[in-house]
């Protein structure tokens, strides 16, 4: 009965509000399907790492160290950048490139459309962040969970935590995000413009070149990021040589579902209260929001300068779709094309944009590694 | 406020922006050239209608 009063006496305030924080993100994860595979895990293991004495992270007692599962999961998994890369391997292999190889063009919003990494970046060393600090907080623009965690841990932030939770929420948040952005970007004659599709044919031998000369291209220029696109481009590449179907559905289902599993958990271990519970995690949050916005503004206001210039005219909102919030995006930006004209489909026009920017949101996450790796 | 590590931050931010583009431009003409490589030629498209 004494331990029980004992370890009760531990529990303090910034706890408590952890096992809050954890129950609202299961809350948003089953009541509103918000990145349920992400997010569950990380709510429970919010609560598991902040109960007092947790044996699921490392604690230091008198008679020595007891290590931790989630803490070894992750020096093993996270620290090693492992858990992020392997996923990579399973994203590449679930996307098709096709509406993008048909459409080369589109890749520039995808480029356009990482501009909240970098406004965020200024933004965040501007408050006084560390300027390593600012760098990892300014990838949540990247709008990928991976990028964020690989770039947050190799520049050794201290906020790795916050970070990934504003990157996994934010995604999430896109259909709220984006919508009003675009609207206050965009008139109304803009959003009514329809693309025509193109015929062009894309051949086997492209699909199986796209992802090796990506991995040059993006090796050579910006090799820090390599490992990143190197093995986002392999996934891409078993699924689409023709000879691996069993290996590209185990990386697109299994292996894909056994690291996510595994990512949220091992997160959480950074989520302790003494990590969590700070007024710099309300910034992190704030600036997240940021990065997210003027990723939007970045994609949309650069389809809007292409237009000045092209006959054929684009329509603006498809620029939104550039950030790398698979598939989210590109489904926000074609429903608010219905929304303005039920006859316009901008589906695959947005999808296009959209792997875009998983491919852009890498290589900015490299640049961020070159600059202040 | 700290306006000098904000400063600081501007060559880096205005490098990775053009940098960014360049790459992806050379990406762009890189699926350009390979359709047009790679494109099926009309006679074999006539084949295949057939």
């Amino acid at each position: 009965m004494g331990i029980l009063y004992e370890n009760l006496l531990k529990v303090e305030w910034q706890q408590v509000v952890m096992w809050v924080i954890g129950g609202l993100l299961i809350y948003l994860a089953i009541k509103k399907d918000m990145e349920p595979a992400l997010l569950l895990p990380m709510g429970f293991g919010a609560i598991l790492v902040n109960l007092p004495m947790s044996g699921a992270i490392t604690q230091v007692f008198e008679s020595g160290t007891e290590t931790g599962i989630l803490s070894w999961l992750f020096d093993f998994g996270i620290a090693t950048e492992v858990f992020p890369l392997l996923l990579f391997i399973g994203i590449g292999a679930m996307i098709d490139f096709e509406p993008l190889l048909t459409n080369p063009k589109l890749f520039l919003f995808g480029a356009a459309a990482q501009f909240g990494i970098f406004f965020t970046l200024g933004v965040a060393a501007l408050l006084g962040f560390d300027i390593k600090d600012a760098a990892s907080i300014a990838i949540i623009g990247a709008a990928d969970g991976p990028t964020s965690i690989f770039v947050a841990n190799i520049l050794k932030s201290n906020y790795i935590g916050p970070i990934v939770v504003a990157a996994y929420s934010y995604m999430s948040l896109v259909p709220i995000v984006q919508p009003p952005v675009i609207r206050l970007l965009t008139t109304k004659k803009e959003r009514l413009i329809r693309m025509p599709y193109g015929k062009v044919r894309i051949t086997k031998l492209t699909k199986i070149l796209f992802p090796i000369i990506v991995t040059i291209i993006a090796g050579i220029v910006s090799p820090r990021s390599v490992a990143l696109v190197g093995l986002l481009m392999f996934g891409n590449l078993i699924r689409e040589c023709g000879v691996l179907n069993s290996l590209s559905e185990t990386a697109q289902k299994v292996l894909a579902n056994l690291i996510t599993l595994f990512l949220g958990l091992t997160v959480a271990a950074s989520m302790t209260a003494e990590a969590f519970i700070n007024w710099r995690t309300l910034m992190i949050l704030a600036l997240g929001l940021v990065a997210f916005v003027f990723d939007t503004v970045g994609g949309v206001l650069f389809a809007k300068l292409l237009n000045l210039f092209s006959k054929n005219k684009i329509n603006p909102m498809i620029g939104a779709a550039g950030i790398s919030a698979f598939p989210m995006s590109a489904r926000v930006v074609h429903k608010m094309g219905l929304a303005e004209d039920k006859q316009n489909f901008l589906l695959m026009h947005a999808v296009g944009v959209n792997v875009s920017g998983q491919i852009a949101s890498v290589i900015a996450g490299g640049l961020i590694l070159s600059f202040y790796g | 406020m700290n306006f000098s590590a904000f400063v600081g931050t501007l060559p880096n931010i205005l490098i990775g922006i053009v940098s960014i583009f360049v790459i992806t431009l050379v990406i762009v003409l890189c699926i350009a050239a390979l359709n047009k490589l790679t494109a099926p030629r009309k006679k074999d498209n006539d084949e295949e209608i057939k």
